[in-house]
């Protein structure tokens, strides 16, 4: 079995159908554990007070707002390359996924900013290179909609995604080669001397997670409904060319 | 049970429920154009099935 199998759109459906009820449980499961353990569990850090509690959403957000864009990128580049429509669909599916996360990255940043820093925004690095990410998710939605043939559409989006990749790479790696921002390095490091104190390191990780699971659910949803509503669009034009023949 | 947020409670309850409501919103919208769409398209077979 190949899995270029499951570029086939029925065969998609059948395989991820089943599975989204169990992936989104499992999601909200981690996301119940992780927000309340954080929220409730855990202790204020001896420098941000209780502001620190913020980032049990604000670090997951933001992780997934790049690495949607780069799954993004990669389902743009299999359109581009092989032509599979599901993988073209699986990547405006998750477009507003990852509109969703990069605002509330800003959003929940904006907030730990003011007490911290003492200003909601600043035109750091980082922070910049996140607007102009969640701008792109912007044109790349507002593109999808606004071509009416879907091939041309899943092409100029996935020459959009392509430029846009500049930006979701720029945001991750910002602070480590633009050394002049408010923005702190990351906050979560395969080294263990860098890295945050395990009391919130691991309801970050359950956190973090159920993230990732919530956006498996909703990319396997949202492609399953493109791909349906792509079908009755087909139907209906078939219905209406046989009662024009008819006519 | 309320954990003593400070001086910063405004600040830590305004994350926690926008954050909390645009989650809410993408699963809910999310699912109800799934439902919506696969009707539809139900409805399109059943029709061409019809025929």
């Amino acid at each position: 079995m190949s899995f270029w199998e499951y570029a086939n759109p029925k065969k998609f459906i059948d395989t991820t159908a089943p599975a989204v009820p169990w992936v989104m449980g499992l999601a909200l499961a981690c996301l119940a554990v992780g927000l309340v353990w954080g929220f409730f569990f855990t202790p204020d850090d001896f420098r941000q007070g209780s502001t620190v509690k913020i980032i049990y959403l604000h670090v997951p957000s933001a992780m997934m707002a790049i690495n949607i864009w780069i799954m993004m990128l990669v389902t743009s580049l299999v359109w581009l390359v092989r032509r599979h429509h599901v993988s073209a669909l699986a990547a405006r599916a998750a477009a507003p996924v990852g509109m969703v996360m990069v605002l509330m990255a800003l959003f929940t940043g904006a907030i730990w900013g003011q007490p911290m820093w003492g200003t909601w925004w600043a035109w750091d690095p980082r922070l910049t290179s996140f607007l102009i990410l969640f701008l792109f998710y912007l044109g790349y939605i507002a593109l999808w909609a606004a071509i009416d043939d879907p091939d041309t559409a899943a092409d100029l989006t996935s020459v959009l995604c392509i430029v846009g990749s500049v930006f979701a790479l720029l945001s991750r790696y910002a602070v480590l080669f633009w050394n002049q921002g408010l923005h702190q390095g990351a906050t979560l490091s395969l080294d263990k001397e860098e890295n945050i104190a395990d009391v919130f390191w691991f309801p970050l990780l359950v956190c973090i997670a159920g993230f990732v699971l919530l956006f498996v659910a909703l990319v396997l949803m949202r492609t399953g409904t493109e791909i349906r509503l792509r079908r009755m669009r087909a139907l209906e034009a078939r219905a209406e060319r046989a009662a024009e023949a008819r006519a | 049970m309320m954990p003593d947020l400070g001086k910063y409670a405004v600040e830590v309850g305004l994350a926690y429920a926008v954050s909390l409501v645009l989650l809410g919103g993408i699963i809910w919208l999310s699912v109800r154009r799934y439902r919506a769409v696969k009707a539809a398209l139900e409805r399109v077979e059943r029709g061409q099935d019809g025929h």
